[in-house]
């Protein structure tokens, strides 16, 4: 099979307008990936499935990655001459920004025809709030349809152009979306005979004043 | 034969004579009983549970229905597809907190006599799941339990010891008297509030009526 780089180039050329990232994956796995741009998604999903040389007709694995907002510092080394006429100084720089989060959809593809795969293809969200909309995949690959539900579900990202877009695994009433990082699980901890300390710890603050301990009756004073 | 003085009657009724007397009349090939004796032979022998499963302890409640372990040893094979034939509901299994309201809903349809068996680590607390976002800490805080079988998942023997042991209970039931069962209690539930679907939870979460958080044991 072709590489991810040649898989790439060979898109850009059938997809000028398109913005193709390579995402490498510094993992021993090495399972590197293309960050495709949402716009494009639907035509680029179609043309890996369609083209004679991939035939990416089977879609094995569709998941969700939560990236919440990370703050991450940058370090600049400058070189300062000193004004006394001794060596130079290397000043270090930090400056801190903010990279914005978002939530992603990652496709695992492989051609059942040609015997070959895995193509890794992610969709990215703009943010984690209120535009968390991707066009499905599910029209080019029928197995996409659970698996963009169930992310739907637990992370909340909306697929535009999907035919029955509903939660899977959660009821309709439910709110959250329990596989994002800032979820908040319900607070419902009790006392329970275990070796756990932080179980317990967590139950201390429902433990009311009639649930505390009960005096042994009957036994040694 | 009791002692003529404590008991004027000379045919005592059945339950003024100890076991051990009933069974030496049996030798003889006289059979001597009570109508409750004979109503919770019939009873415990032949248990019909409910035939539905939630997870993999349901795997091995099949297996314990197979020719291996026969469940039908005992007069429980007949699983019935309908909660309205069924006496006994084995919860087999992880119980979602989407799937609780429907556990409960086919619980109330049962009719009296009915029996609960909570199969499993998952159906008694929750299990490896506990305290999971979609995973209900026992099935116990919204119906109540006569049986708990540990286990993850529990074997089919176990499943069988079980299963004696709610036979022995139904055994040992009093239909009558201050110490009677509980079906036999107008004033006892038979049906238990069915939760709703919250925007974060169930609503609400337990029974207050049928189960409490247990208690920190007291440091002696």
């Amino acid at each position: 099979m072709e590489t991810l780089e040649q898989i790439r180039a060979r898109l850009l050329l059938a997809y000028p307008a398109a913005q193709i990232t390579f995402v490498t994956n510094p993992g021993p796995a090495a399972e590197h990936s293309l960050l495709i741009e949402a716009t494009h998604a639907v035509e680029i999903a179609r043309w890996l499935r369609d083209d004679t040389a991939l035939r990416l007709d089977y879609c094995s694995n569709a998941t969700g990655v939560d990236w919440p907002d990370k703050t991450i510092t940058d370090v600049t080394t400058t070189t300062e001459p000193d004004p006394a006429g001794g060596p130079a100084k290397t000043v270090e720089t930090k400056t801190a920004r903010l990279q914005p989060g978002y939530l992603e959809a990652i496709y695992h593809l492989y051609s059942i025809a040609l015997k070959q795969g895995p193509v890794v293809i992610r969709l990215r969200t703009a943010n984690r709030t209120d535009a968390v909309t991707l066009p499905s995949l599910t029209p080019i690959w029928r197995s996409c349809d659970f698996q963009e539900r169930e992310i739907f579900d637990l992370y909340g990202i909306i697929f535009t152009g999907h035919p029955d877009l509903r939660r899977l695994l959660m009821w309709d009433e439910f709110k959250d979306h329990p596989m994002r990082k800032d979820y908040v699980e319900p607070d419902d901890y009790e006392w329970e005979p275990t070796a756990h300390g932080a179980v317990l710890e967590r139950a201390k603050p429902h433990q009311s004043a009639a649930a505390a301990p009960a005096p042994k009756t009957g036994g040694t004073p | 034969m009791s002692d003529p003085v404590a008991s004027p009657t000379p045919f005592p009724a059945a339950g003024n004579i100890s076991d051990a007397e009933r069974e030496d009349l049996r030798r003889h090939g006289i059979l001597m009983t009570s109508l409750e004796e004979l109503h919770n032979w019939g009873r415990s022998n032949s248990i019909w549970p409910l035939q539905f499963g939630l997870a993999c302890c349901a795997i091995e409640m099949i297996a314990a229905a197979t020719a291996r372990f026969d469940i039908a040893r005992f007069g429980a094979e007949i699983f019935r597809p309908s909660p309205r034939q069924a006496d006994l509901m084995i919860v087999s299994g992880t119980v979602t907190k989407k799937m609780a309201p429907q556990v409960i809903r086919l619980w109330n349809q049962m009719p009296e006599p009915k029996y609960c068996i909570a199969m499993g680590a998952c159906a008694i607390s929750g299990g490896p799941f506990k305290q999971g976002y979609n995973v209900l800490k026992g099935i116990d805080r919204f119906i109540p339990v006569d049986i708990y079988i540990p286990g993850c998942p529990p074997r089919p023997e176990a499943l069988l010891n079980g299963l004696i042991q709610l036979q022995k209970q139904i055994k040992a039931e009093q239909l009558t008297g201050p110490n009677a069962a509980r079906f036999t209690r107008p004033e006892e539930p038979s049906e238990f509030p069915i939760p709703a679907y919250g925007a974060h939870d169930l609503v609400p979460t337990k029974n207050d009526a049928v189960w409490a958080p247990p208690t920190p044991e007291a440091k002696a």
